[in-house]
């Protein structure tokens, strides 16, 4: 049996075991697909205001309802997640390859490289994190490319944590001694031997972290950071509602609250399955 | 015991010293020129370059960061640029609404999220259990802000029960002398029931909307380390001399399964403190979270940096507190020691 033959079948088990898994991947697939071709099969202009038609509650015309400018609220949450999806991807691939060289340099160097990267970390983790993405971005400027670079700074112990302990675990395995034996160099064996070794793990991690990636930046852009408006973000479109819910007008916020929960809540349960997937001590 | 605390307290330092640096980079990877900034639009290049050496930022960085140091030392975190109050006495003055809203909410949460934890591990595979992932998992998908918006929604547009979302007191009532900061307490001190319920119920909602934010690590670690607990060959032996169940799980298994919980608080404040700043917004909360909210959008720096830098050696603080309480709950740590 080929061996992407025995993953697939291994991916069956796992879906067929665990149906909410199967569940998680197909809403994976439909924000993807919305992030991809959302902004052209909307309604509506997501940014066009129409003000004949503002406050209106949902309806047929307006599946989602109309804000305070008559702008259509299901177009804007549909438009608003591939903004959502760049930020968390773009941070998430930034802090793996950021946390993930750096933590298995210091699982696999030890010694001075460990301390430094250890020590950075154990700054970073001093701070409340969201309290100190909002300073990085208050510093570095407010703008979305500073919320992406937040987000991965925060993110950056976990992955440091996660990539070291693996690496460290691989130092001495009999696959490093042979590349080590047949002449390769130290950095060599890590990124062409380790690297690949520990993919899977970081995997889970990836996914794991994408929900909390999403929910950080939507909070940043929920006081006022990065995203600007009109832009549509799921956050600021919360905010935007949120004045609107003391007065009885519940689906300006609810609706694109909603679509943030449920990415959310898909990216959890979607790196639960990953790990499922990839734990050793689950494959049968 | 002594000798343990100091020790703690001296692994602080290189934490300390990492969060002033920290936030004093910060302060300097401004965008732009901050001399420029501080001097205003209208200034000229002589007026400019005069804010600079007022400033000292004509000085090598190290020289700044030794002045940063002392200017800390001192208490001065600098003024707002647009109410020019020292920032320092703001923070002060509005540190207690943060305080006590983030007090209520993590007490909130943890006599909710225990009894459950320990229920689920108790009644494993039972409904409750069931609750209790559900919860778990619910808890961390959830965008605190919108939990907050939907229970201002429900309680008080729909229901009626809460007071309109805007502070700590509502605009006719009068707050308690200040004794501790925290109105529950000093409406209680001053006997004044009528203050207590009126700020007793400001802080309801958002207390709540904290609460159910930190039932999901909390509710989790509990199920866990109780389960792992119970499986245990002391409680076996317990179970075995004849003890009813009560005595069991509240006397031997409760006691040594809050142990991994009391360290997982360490995190759950993490998330409670940054969670703060986005409830304060949404409730309308004078502490120092909505502050920065106020000045990041004016570009009003010197406040977000003293708030960073406040929370942080806050945090650095409760951090330090939970592994003395560690250190008093288990006497294994303290024979270490």
């Amino acid at each position: 049996m080929s061996e992407s033959d025995s993953i697939f079948r291994h991916a069956r088990y796992v879906v067929a075991e665990n149906p909410v898994t199967g569940m998680a991947f197909g809403l994976f697939i439909l924000i993807a697909l919305c992030a991809l071709i959302g902004p052209y099969i909307v309604p509506y202009d997501p940014l066009a205001s129409d003000t004949t038609a503002t406050l209106h509650a949902p309806s047929w015309h307006h599946w989602f309802g109309t804000d305070q400018l008559g702008r259509d609220i299901f177009s804007r949450v549909i438009a608003a997640t591939r903004l959502d999806f760049v930020i968390a991807i773009t941070s998430v691939v930034l802090v793996f390859a950021m946390g993930g060289l750096a933590g298995i340099s210091a699982g696999f160097f030890l010694g001075w490289t460990d301390r430094i990267v250890g020590r950075i970390s154990d700054t970073i983790m001093a701070f409340p994190l969201f309290v100190l993405a909002m300073g990085i971005v208050a510093a570095l400027g407010n703008t979305v490319t500073n919320i992406v670079i937040a987000t991965a700074i925060i993110n950056f112990p976990l992955y440091v944590r996660v990539a070291r302990a693996e690496a460290n675990v691989r130092r001495e395995a009999g696959f490093v001694q042979a590349a080590r034996l047949s002449g390769n160099g130290e950095f060599r064996i890590l990124l062409a031997h380790i690297l690949p070794n520990i993919m899977p793990i970081m995997m889970v991690q990836i996914s794991l972290t994408m929900g909390y990636a999403i929910l950080n930046a939507a909070g940043l852009s929920f006081i006022g950071l990065g995203v600007r408006p009109p832009t549509p973000e799921w956050g600021i479109m919360v905010a935007e509602g949120a004045a609107n819910i003391i007065s009885g007008e519940w689906w300006i916020a609810l609706f694109p609250g909603a679509a943030l929960m449920l990415a959310v809540f898909t990216f959890n349960l979607l790196g639960d399955g990953l790990r499922d997937l990839v734990d050793p001590q689950r494959r049968t | 015991m002594g000798k343990l605390l100091l020790k703690r307290m001296l692994l602080v330092i290189p934490n300390l010293i990492g969060v002033i640096i920290v936030t004093f980079l910060l302060t300097r990877a401004l965008p732009g020129d901050p001399a420029a900034y501080f001097a205003g639009p209208a200034a000229g290049k002589e007026a400019i370059e005069q804010i600079r050496i007022k400033l000292g930022l004509d000085k090598p960085l190290i020289v700044q960061f030794g002045r940063y140091v002392a200017d800390l030392a001192h208490g001065n975190l600098g003024n707002s640029l647009s109410t020019g109050q020292p920032v320092l006495t703001e923070l002060k003055n509005r540190l207690p609404a943060s305080a006590e809203l983030t007090l209520f909410g993590l007490i909130l949460s943890i006599l909710i999220a225990v009894p459950l934890g320990i229920l689920a591990a108790v009644k494993q595979g039972s409904w409750i259990d069931h609750i209790c992932r559900v919860v778990a998992t619910a808890g961390v998908s959830l965008p605190v802000f919108f939990t907050g918006l939907l229970l201002v929604y429900v309680f008080y547009f729909k229901l009626g029960w809460s007071p309109a979302p805007l502070g700590r007191l509502d605009a006719f009532a009068t707050a308690p002398p200040q004794v501790s900061g925290f109105y529950l307490i000093d409406s209680l001190l001053a006997r004044n029931p009528e203050t207590f319920r009126a700020s007793l119920s400001q802080l309801l909602l958002p207390g709540f909307t904290l609460g159910i934010f930190s039932l999901a690590p909390i509710t989790r670690m509990t199920r866990a380390s109780m389960l792992a607990v119970l499986a245990s060959d002391f409680v076996r032996t317990a179970r075995a001399s004849g003890l009813n169940d009560r005595t069991v799980i509240i006397t031997y298994a409760f006691r040594n399964a809050m142990l991994p919980v009391v360290t997982t608080l360490g995190m759950v404040f993490s998330f409670l403190l940054g969670a703060n700043v986005l409830v304060e917004k949404v409730f309308a909360w004078p502490g120092i979270g909505s502050y920065a909210v106020e000045a990041l959008i004016t570009s009003d720096f010197a406040p977000v940096q003293g708030f960073v830098l406040t929370m942080a050696i806050l945090y650095v603080v409760l951090n330090l507190i939970i592994d003395i309480l560690y250190g008093v709950i288990d006497p294994r740590v303290r024979l270490e020691g």
